[in-house]
């Protein structure tokens, strides 16, 4: 046991005192809060890569057995909730990634905020966010993962609604926060439900964890709806949670919309914390989400029905899926955006049928370069002068060297430029297990398609941003214009795009080396990150890039990605758009399948016409029913009691008291009437009979009828 | 410890402050407020005291007094309090300073308002110690009285409506609790409540009652219905109170109508005498009669979940969100005791579920009686404000004239949406951890409420605090010290909850352990 690894709980705690003293300073002091913030990232990150470097030492020696520290937290009849936390190779690098994409990230806020008044508390969201994060990574508990789960998208909220007073950011922070929850009140039941199974939410516990083999085993032999088993019935409800979290379809609609947010929390949001969390929930349950009825839990694609099935097919369809909307967007973040949830759908793919090292792989290979494009992106909006629409851009390479070289960097990698770019690597593993799949062949080919697509868009983008000419300055779209940051900031400027500081420039080089760099630990010709992974120490062996099945995998991504930029570059590169007005090569070619995709596939309007529809319809009936059913039926029942009261007083009053004055009066009254009666006329006598007589019939027989 | 008898000494002090509040003397409103408030701050000293000197590992009632009242009638004066009764006492004791506080901008009739207000808390205190039938109804009917003037005095446009509504349907609950209750004595000869859930535990009451009840006394019935009747007529008491749709139609309403501090009284703990009825008398008394009807109760219980969630959302007026979601939150308590109540299987394997979901029952209970509240209060605060408005839509923008208070407030709603870290969360987990295996049906559509939840809390927060600032409130002002004062505590301890929830479990575990064993059917 290293001093690192029970001291683990400083990871997240230091973010999280920097945010909660940030809070708490009443007077706003913006040196304080960034230093604070950035300082106890910086802390972080070496605690990070302290246990990395653990973890490092023990890998060579064989076998990944996590080191676990739990401590009570409350008292349940007999028996304590335990919580605590781990650490293995899957904390300790997802630790080094999000520290230090963080820690960049921190940075470039400084200078991407500096003129927003709300810095301070900017800075406190954003500790926030990376300790719920580090807390979720940590943890060997999944109630404790869920809490932090929870907390992350708490933080998301508050920083997607950053600039609270723009009813888009107001209700994109909503529904990010809405459309995650679906998800997670699923994930919240499969919680309670491996509880119940399992006894414990504890991972790893000295054998009795629920990760470890005998109490999985005990869950998989049992079985649930349908016969599947108890295991994959829990997986799939934690899976929910993930779909809501990583954006998967068909909860991935808040993701987009979360560009509301300031650039530096998009990339935070898509690189480093919220959407990875989702992967990484899955990587983490792995052993859970691969168990699967008869049979041994380590051999996932054996015969049986595991949560990794449906794990696979979700990934696969929505990397197409949202490639293809990524296809028709003008907004230089939305393209990004679409983006990740295509490659989140990879990751998931990657994970379903790779295992938790090709998922993971593309993981943080990912995070890198989406956190570059995001900070680029960034910077080329802060160099415009907050103009978002990548038609009003062109020609920005000149006025923006190091944001093109680096962006270009950043584009090459997520298309999966070959051989010296990390994505072609980490994406290359995916669709080569993709390929091995026994299940189905789909998904590998969904998959070849969204590598194309992504390649194609990536082009399509950097082509309208960085080529050509300049077409923004004449009179952009004010609807545009002004993202949240003082106006008079932009016109303080002339309208020539400018390259921007270098506390923003910095982040985006280093990003850029490791977006180059980190592809080089998991080749086929030296696996190390996968061998890191699983606790075995790697070989280089170059002879595994000339397997044959290896090597067509890699030839055919190539030529994917060749073919891709080739078609981009084709579309948008060789002949720029003249002017903002121009039509889109595509949509002249193609307007309605482009309408669909620009649209992104009507998917936001269906569910503004079914779910929230249903919601407040629902909701008005509810509040009917309680109006005028329930509050109805009580009146009723008052004014019953009120009229029965009336008629207690209608007998009281007349009844009663005129009673003996009315018998007086009737009984005077009365011999008129039957002095009248007495008239001689035998009709009037007869008809009197006639009637007495029908009358006693009726009596006699109602008399029967009763007894 | 015994020998002082710190139970009558609690529930006495604030009737002696109700009193005092009353003389002549005392009639200055200033004057009157401190007096108050120095009252209810004594009887949270000593309900602290109460709190120290309790020991969480004894199995049975502490701080027992036990003195014959009416011996012709075998009523008793008998108080004493386990886990559940310390914990309710407490939140009492916590919650009357709060509600005196938030009620600083009383004028009229000032030291009559405070008075009744203590009067309530006795009554209230009294409720949650009483262990015999008679002097128990005494505080339960007594907390009623002060709380009808209270709305129909003080209460806004429509208070006289509200109050009777309000009154006459508790009152129904009452009569019914009181037949019932008499209809047990009658046979069982007792008022006890201890003894009382023996007789229940062991059968031998709803023998009693079958057997010893006049024959022909209610002919259309077969003798062995009667308990199930005398069981309806309990719980109607008690659902009213909770409560429990169909029997929620009157809340909404009063709580809109009444003042803030007294809406904060009936949230927080007047909604508790329900569930601690349900808890204490329905639970160990009537077993049997329960889990003949479990399912239907269990239906109810998830439409008040789920129905409130929906009404919530339709609501425009912040206090009638909150009140639907006031009804929501105590929908998982009901929820809780239901599956509880459920027979399955062996005891052994079910005894950690039930376990868990009685625990975070009374969890539910004491964050419920603390979030709620204060998010009246803070509702309170914006009326003062607006000069009465608070429309869901008559704001706007509000984080930028006052960030303090729309971010305490936003903390308070967080924790009323169960985010985790805050007080909500592990209550109704543990209630959907106890639920979902006894209950699997009832736990996976009460979910929906949780989400439910969720979508009309943070649609008061886009809608109220977020977008463009409306310019009819640029001068709003931020929280003053005072009201710091009244809302940092509270916060403080929601996040304590949140972060160790055994600061509560500690002290009723043991109870619930022992509720648990009880329960063996």
């Amino acid at each position: 046991m290293s001093w690192i690894s029970g001291h683990l709980y400083l990871i997240p705690l230091l973010p999280l005192l920097a945010a909660g003293i940030i809070a708490v300073n009443r007077q706003p002091r913006r040196q304080l809060a960034s230093r604070l913030a950035i300082g106890a990232m910086l802390g972080s990150f070496l605690l990070s890569a302290g246990a990395f470097c653990g973890t490092l030492g023990r890998a060579s020696g064989g076998g990944a057995v996590p080191e676990v520290h739990n401590f009570d937290w409350f008292q349940m009849g007999g028996s304590w909730v335990r919580l605590g936390w781990l650490l293995d190779p899957l904390t300790a690098a997802m630790l080094v990634m999000v520290t230090f994409v963080g820690l960049l990230i921190f940075i470039y806020s400084v200078g991407y905020m500096a003129h927003d008044a709300n810095f301070t508390r900017f800075f406190c969201f954003l500790s926030l966010f990376a300790a719920a994060m580090l807390g979720l990574l940590i943890a060997n508990n999944l109630l404790l993962l869920f809490m932090c789960w929870e907390l992350v998208g708490l933080a998301s909220y508050l920083l997607i609604g950053f600039w609270y007073h723009k009813p888009s950011a107001a209700a994109a922070a909503k529904k990010a926060f809405i459309t995650t929850r679906v998800g997670d009140v699923v994930f919240f039941l499969g919680i309670v439900w491996l509880y119940s199974q399992a006894g414990t939410l504890l991972f790893y516990d000295a054998g009795q964890g629920c990760l470890e083999h005998s109490v999985l085993d005990s869950m998989a032999a049992r079985t649930t709806f349908g016969g599947i088993a108890v295991t994959a019935g829990i997986g799939l409800l934690i899976f929910c949670g993930a779909i809501g979290k990583s954006g998967q379809v068909p909860l991935h609609v808040w993701l987009p919309d979360a560009m509301e947010g300031p650039t530096p929390v998009s990339a935070l949001i898509h690189a480093a914390t919220m959407v990875a969390a989702g992967v990484f929930l899955v990587a983490r349950m792995y052993p859970l989400m691969a168990a699967h009825g008869v049979g041994a839990f380590d051999a996932p694609l054996a015969a049986g029905f595991s949560a990794l099935t449906v794990v696979a097919w979700v990934g696969a369809i929505t990397a197409v899926f949202a490639a293809c909307i990524a296809v028709a967007q003008t907004d230089i973040k939305r393209i990004l955006a679409y983006s990740t949830v295509s490659q989140l759908g990879f990751m998931m793919l990657g994970l379903a049928v790779g295992g938790v090292a090709v998922g993971m792989f593309h993981l943080i290979t990912h995070a890198f370069f989406k956190a570059l494009l995001f900070l680029g992106a960034g910077s080329v909006i802060h160099g415009c002068h907050e103009e978002q629409d990548i038609r009003h851009m062109g020609g920005l390479r000149r006025f923006m060297p190091v944001t093109f070289a680096t962006y270009a960097i950043g584009m090459l990698a997520l298309s999966g430029f070959p051989l010296v770019f990390s994505g072609f690597w980490s994406k290359d593993a995916i669709l080569h297990a993709a390929h091995h799949w026994e299940v189905s062949r789909l998904p590998f080919y969904l998959g070849v398609v969204g590598a194309f697509l992504t390649a194609f868009y990536m082009t399509r983008q950097v082509c309208q941003v960085f080529y050509g000419h300049y077409r923004g300055g004449q009179a952009a779209a004010p609807g545009h214009a002004g993202k949240g940051k003082s106006a008079h900031h932009a016109h303080a400027h002339a309208h020539e795009p400018h390259e921007s500081p270098r506390v923003m420039t910095v982040p985006l080089a280093i990003l850029a080396v490791f977006a180059i760099l980190l592809g080089f630990i998991g080749t086929p010709a030296w696996p190390w990150f996968q061998s890191y992974l699983t606790g075995t120490a790697a070989e280089f062996n170059f002879a595994e890039l000339r397997n044959p099945e290896i090597l067509s995998t890699l030839l055919l991504s190539t030529a994917l990605v060749f073919f891709g930029i080739g078609l981009g570059w084709l579309l948008y590169g060789r002949q720029p758009a003249s002017d903002a007005q121009a039509v889109d090569p595509l949509e002249r070619w193609q307007p309605d399948v482009f309408a669909l995709l620009r649209n992104k596939f009507y998917v936001d309007e269906l569910y503004e016409m079914t779910v929230i529809q249903l919601n407040a319809w629902f909701a008005r009936a509810c509040d009917n029913l309680d109006y005028f059913g329930w509050n109805g039926l009580v009146v009723a029942v008052s004014y019953l009691t009120i009229g029965l009261a009336w008629l207690d007083r209608v007998c009281d009053e007349f009844v009663v008291n005129l009673g003996f004055d009315g018998i007086c009066r009737g009984v005077s009254q009365g011999g008129k009437i039957l002095a009248r009666l007495q008239t001689g006329r035998v009709q009037s006598y007869l008809r009197v009979l006639g009637v007495a007589l029908a009358a006693l019939v009726l009596f006699l027989l109602w008399g029967c009828g009763a007894s | 410890m015994n020998e002082f008898p710190l139970i009558s000494v609690l529930t006495f002090t604030p009737l002696l402050g109700a009193a005092l509040l009353l003389l002549p003397g005392v009639g200055d409103k200033g004057r009157a407020r401190g007096t108050a408030l120095a009252f209810s701050l004594l009887t949270l000293v000593l309900a602290g005291g109460l709190w120290w000197h309790f020991d969480p590992a004894a199995r049975d009632l502490q701080f027992v007094e036990k003195h014959d009242w009416i011996p012709s009638l075998h009523a008793q004066y008998f108080v004493g309090v386990d886990g559940l009764g310390i914990l309710m006492v407490l939140l009492t004791a916590m919650v009357t300073p709060l509600a005196l506080l938030a009620s600083y901008r009383i004028a009229d009739k000032g030291p009559a308002y405070y008075s009744l207000l203590l009067f309530l808390q006795a009554g209230l205190l009294g409720t949650f110690t009483a262990l015999s039938f008679l002097h128990w109804f005494l505080f339960w009917e007594l907390s009623l009285i002060p709380a009808f003037f209270l709305i129909k005095l003080w209460g806004g446009p429509r208070r006289s409506e509200a109050a009777t509504q309000f009154f006459i349907y508790t009152m129904v609950g009452s009569i019914s609790l009181l037949l019932a209750f008499l209809a047990l004595y009658l046979t069982a000869g007792t008022f006890d409540f201890i003894e009382l859930a023996a007789k229940g535990r062991s059968g031998e009451l709803a023998r009693l009652l079958s057997s010893k009840l006049p024959a022909g006394s209610w002919p259309a019935l077969a003798r062995e219905q009667l308990p199930l009747v005398i069981f309806a007529g309990a719980l109607l008491g008690f659902a009213v109170k909770v409560p429990l749709i169909p029997f929620h139609t009157w809340l909404p309403a009063t709580y809109a109508e009444a003042p803030t501090g007294v809406t904060m009284m009936l949230t927080g703990l007047m909604s508790k005498m329900g569930v601690y009825g349900f808890l204490r008398l329905l639970l160990p008394i009537f077993p049997d009669q329960m889990r003949l009807v479990l399912t239907p109760l269990l239906w109810l219980a998830v439409a008040t979940i789920v129905l409130s969630a929906f009404a919530a959302f339709a609501q425009k007026d912040l206090k009638k969100v909150l009140a639907y979601s006031s009804i929501n939150h105590l929908g998982y308590c009901l929820l809780g005791i239901f599956a509880v109540a459920k027979a399955t299987g062996s005891d052994a394997q079910w005894t950690t579920e039930k376990t868990a979901a009685l625990n975070g029952v009374l969890l539910q209970m004491f964050n419920h009686g603390l979030t709620a509240p204060i998010l009246f209060c803070f509702v309170g605060f914006l009326e003062a404000r607006s000069g009465g408005l608070r429309g869901l839509a008559s704001f706007g923008g509000l984080r930028k004239v006052a960030p303090v208070f729309c971010g305490l407030m936003g903390i308070a709603m967080f924790a009323s949406l169960g985010l985790p870290g805050l007080n909500g969360f592990v209550g109704e987990f543990l209630i959907f951890k106890g639920v979902f295996p006894l209950v699997t049906w009832a736990a996976a559509l009460s979910v929906l409420g949780l989400l439910i939840t969720a979508v009309f809390l943070l649609t008061v927060i886009q809608r109220v605090f977020n977008g463009p600032l409306n310019p009819q409130w640029t001068g709003l002002a931020d929280l003053s010290r005072r009201e710091l004062w009244l809302v940092v505590p509270a916060t403080v301890l929601m996040l304590a909850i949140g972060l160790c929830p055994q600061l509560l479990i500690g002290h009723f575990n043991t109870t619930v352990m022992v509720m648990v064993e009880h329960l063996k059917f």
